[in-house]
């Protein structure tokens, strides 16, 4: 770490000072990672054995990896030792209503449309003020029960489910995966648990908009979706809206596991706050999500659009071990000013007969600098493999960059892999065309991107679609002049 | 009325227009004719405020408003609309939703609200209709995969749901089989009336006979060097642009 050990010291003093164990009724823990500070988080939320252990077992492998730096993004070294990694939700803190939040925001959140009570909701207007979303989650919920549908927090599942979660946690991304993800293991804090069970389809779009608690668990996030024989879900996470956040740092987790005949379908629109026009504040945000289609014939779709955060490190990816298993992967990644996006996937064919598709749409005007990285990876024994790829590029302006790295390991010579690429630029063509028509260059930049990007979009569900595409259109205001 | 005073421009430093003079009047309909290269779309274009070109001397009013300063959709808004030679492709918008976009784009302007889905849906069928256009156009992506005389059926489509008062036609012509030129012409003529005015770029005489126009100008290197009326249609018609050329050589 780069602290000087002087102030480690002091640390580890002010540490030793308030003593963990016994500060347990405490709402924050102080800043400082060890084996103790495991020890309180699993305490403070009255864990079983198993996570501890768990847990426990992640911080030792954790304390000997070095962090990454293979990807293509620059940023300063992150001091784990200074984070604080638990605060109970505090529930009354924040404005008391949207007269007290910044006009800047709710100029946004009525351009992208958004409804009075979700505003609230977003700028963290105190929880008794919005009293009425919840009991809207509370309505779905009982409507889910019935059909033995669980979707609650994880801390719950932890209490309510622990075979469930004993069972599937850790079990596509393990706590030996890569190094924010055994942080994660470590120390996370909640998230969301989802199981359907077999032969059932669920009947709404699973959303973490509905779970009003899921503001306060930002930082170390871990999601696990179970879709059981023959079930299928759709599950959005994040939203449209620029959400704030203190924590610089986002290392989620998402597992997804899908059974014979399952089908998952999780759409993401991330748009943490990308810092400003400078490059300065921004969130970090290094996620590890990952799919197995465990079952035949199963299959799961990830579907994204980044446009916020400072620097984005994520690869959802799909492990294909079920014959007939489908991944597909379809991703929007936005980036502007001095934002620093490197996403992309991986499917691993292990099954046989499995099939993926990957369509990445990268954007970069400003500053930025945006990198598709992908593996396709099929295994000796996966006959019938076929995979196809395409990355499209669109540059706006002369000083942002597109990089593509498209990765190809193939074991077995009669796979079928197919790869296209493309990088454009925005054309004065086609920005004179549409102003000619009196649609102003804001308006026209817009539609060009969100034309650019439509076989993306039309994969998303409806209400996410028509949010996120005036999402693609505010995120790029400015870019041409 | 549109006023182009001795307006020269160039690219790169090329000189393309030499000082040209050229006065539209509500009602009139004029034709711009000219070798390949003489400058009939560069002028069609600076008209519509591209900003490539750079305007080295003259000027240009519309309704006694510069336009030199506008930008493109301003001038739009104006009521001027540039029909292009090669319309561009955007892949991924659909045509409706362009047509939409543009239309609600001056509803804006004027004041008015954004136009009903329904209402919509009922006026650009009307318009199709006249020129024999099926619904599938309002689906596929704007000019994409179009052939040469379907994008410009297109472009007229537009010219007659944004209904503008001053309509510059680049070779609308060009690409267009013998039928398609007369029903695209007839919906012109519908758009014609005592207000609007109408430049058509053309190298034919037989979209004139049709479209009568008031005047006719020669354009060649980047000069108007002959004008009349109808007749001279049918003269270039018949001797080519030789000895308009010469006389330009011989002045
Ligand atoms: N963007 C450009 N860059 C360089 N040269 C240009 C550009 N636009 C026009 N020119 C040149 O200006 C001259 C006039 O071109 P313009 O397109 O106006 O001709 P035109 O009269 O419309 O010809 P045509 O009948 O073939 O359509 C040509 O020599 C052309 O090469
Ligand atoms: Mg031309």
């Amino acid at each position: 770490m780069t602290r000087p050990n002087e102030t480690l010291e002091t640390l580890l003093q002010q540490d030793y000072e308030h003593g963990f164990v016994t500060d347990i009724d405490t709402d924050t823990l102080p800043p400082g990672l060890n084996e103790d500070t495991i020890r309180a988080i699993s305490a403070k939320k009255n864990e079983p054995e198993f996570m501890l252990a768990w847990r426990l077992k992640a911080y030792e492998y954790w304390r000997h990896l070095k962090e990454p730096h293979w990807a293509h993004l620059k940023y300063d070294p992150i001091d784990y030792q200074a984070l604080s990694y638990y605060s109970a939700p505090k529930l009354k803190e924040g404005p008391k209503n949207l007269d007290e939040v910044d006009p800047k925001l709710i100029e946004t959140y009525n351009k992208l449309g958004i409804p009075l009570k979700e505003q609230e909701w977003l700028a963290g207007v105190a929880v008794d003020a919005v009293f009425d979303s919840i009991s809207v989650a509370t309505t779905f919920k009982d409507k889910l029960n019935e059909m033995g549908i669980i979707f609650c927090s994880f801390s719950d599942a932890v209490q309510n489910h622990p075979d469930l979660v004993q069972q599937y946690l850790g079990s596509v991304v393990p706590h030996t995966d890569n190094f924010f993800a055994s942080l994660n293991a470590a120390v996370f804090s909640d998230g969301s648990f989802v199981y359907i069970p077999p032969g059932v389809r669920c009947p709404m779009e699973l959303s973490t908009y509905f779970r009003i608690n899921a503001r306060s668990t930002g930082q170390f996030e871990r999601t696990l979706i179970i879709a059981d024989k023959g079930s299928y879900v759709s599950y959005l996470e994040g939203c449209t809206a620029p959400q704030r956040d203190e924590n610089q740092l986002h290392a989620a987790v998402v597992e997804l596991v899908a059974l014979d005949n399952a089908q998952i379908k999780y759409s993401t629109v991330q748009n943490w706050y990308p810092g400003d026009e400078n490059g300065v504040g921004g969130i970090y945000n290094f996620v590890t999500k990952r799919a197995e289609c465990r079952g035949h014939h199963s299959k799961i779709s990830w579907t994204q659009v980044e446009t916020g955060s400072a620097i984005t490190w994520k690869y959802p990816s799909v492990v294909l071990k079920g014959d007939y298993s489908v991944g597909e992967f379809y991703s929007v990644a936005l980036t502007n000013h001095h934002q620093q996006a490197d996403t992309g996937t991986k499917m691993i064919h292990s099954g046989q007969h499995t099939k993926s598709t990957i369509i990445a749409k990268g954007i970069s005007a400003g500053f930025a600098q945006n990198t598709y990285r992908g593996l396709v990876k099929v295994l000796a024994h996966a006959d019938g493999a076929h995979n196809y790829t395409r990355c499209d590029s669109l540059l706006m302006g002369q000083h942002c960059g597109a990089h593509t790295f498209p990765y190809i390991e193939s074991k077995n010579s009669r796979a079928r892999i197919e790869h296209e690429a493309s990088t454009s630029k925005i054309s004065e063509d086609q920005l004179f065309y549409l102003a000619q028509r009196g649609i102003d260059t804001e308006n026209a930049v817009s539609m060009i991107v969100n034309g650019f990007c439509k076989e993306v979009m039309k994969t998303l569900p409806m209400e996410f679609a028509v949010e996120a595409r005036k999402l693609l259109g505010l995120s790029l205001e400015g870019s041409i002049g | 009325m549109l006023t182009i005073k001795n307006l020269e421009a160039c690219i790169e430093d090329k000189a393309i227009l030499k000082g040209i003079h050229l006065n539209i009047k509500p009602g009139e309909v004029h034709a711009i004719m000219g070798p390949n290269g003489s400058g009939k779309s560069t002028l069609a274009n600076i008209l519509a405020g591209r900003e490539e070109y750079q305007i080295t001397a003259g000027s240009m009013h519309y309704q006694n408003v510069d336009l030199a300063p506008l930008t493109p959709d301003e001038r739009a808004h104006l009521g001027l609309f540039l029909s292009f030679q090669y319309p561009v492709e955007i892949p991924g918008v659909s045509n409706l939703y362009l047509l939409k976009s543009a239309l609600n784009a001056k509803r804006k302007h004027m004041g008015l609200e954004e136009i009903d889905a329904i209402d919509f849906l009922t006026v650009v069928r009307e318009k199709m209709k006249l020129l024999h256009m099926d619904d599938s156009y309002l689906y596929r992506d704007v000019n994409s995969g179009f052939s040469g005389g379907e994008k410009k059926r297109n472009e007229i489509l537009q010219l007659l749901l944004l209904e503008p008062s001053l309509c510059i036609l680049d070779e609308t012509d060009s690409g267009l089989d013998i039928d398609a030129l007369r029903i695209v012409a007839e919906g012109i003529n519908l758009m014609r009336n005592e207000k609007r005015s109408i430049l058509l770029i053309t190298h034919y005489q037989r979209l004139l006979d049709y479209i009568k126009p008031d005047v006719v100008h020669i354009l060649s290197d980047g000069k108007i060097v002959a004008e009349g009326d109808y007749q001279l249609a049918t003269v270039l018609e018949a001797e080519g642009y030789e000895p308009f050329l010469q006389k330009k050589a011989g002045d």
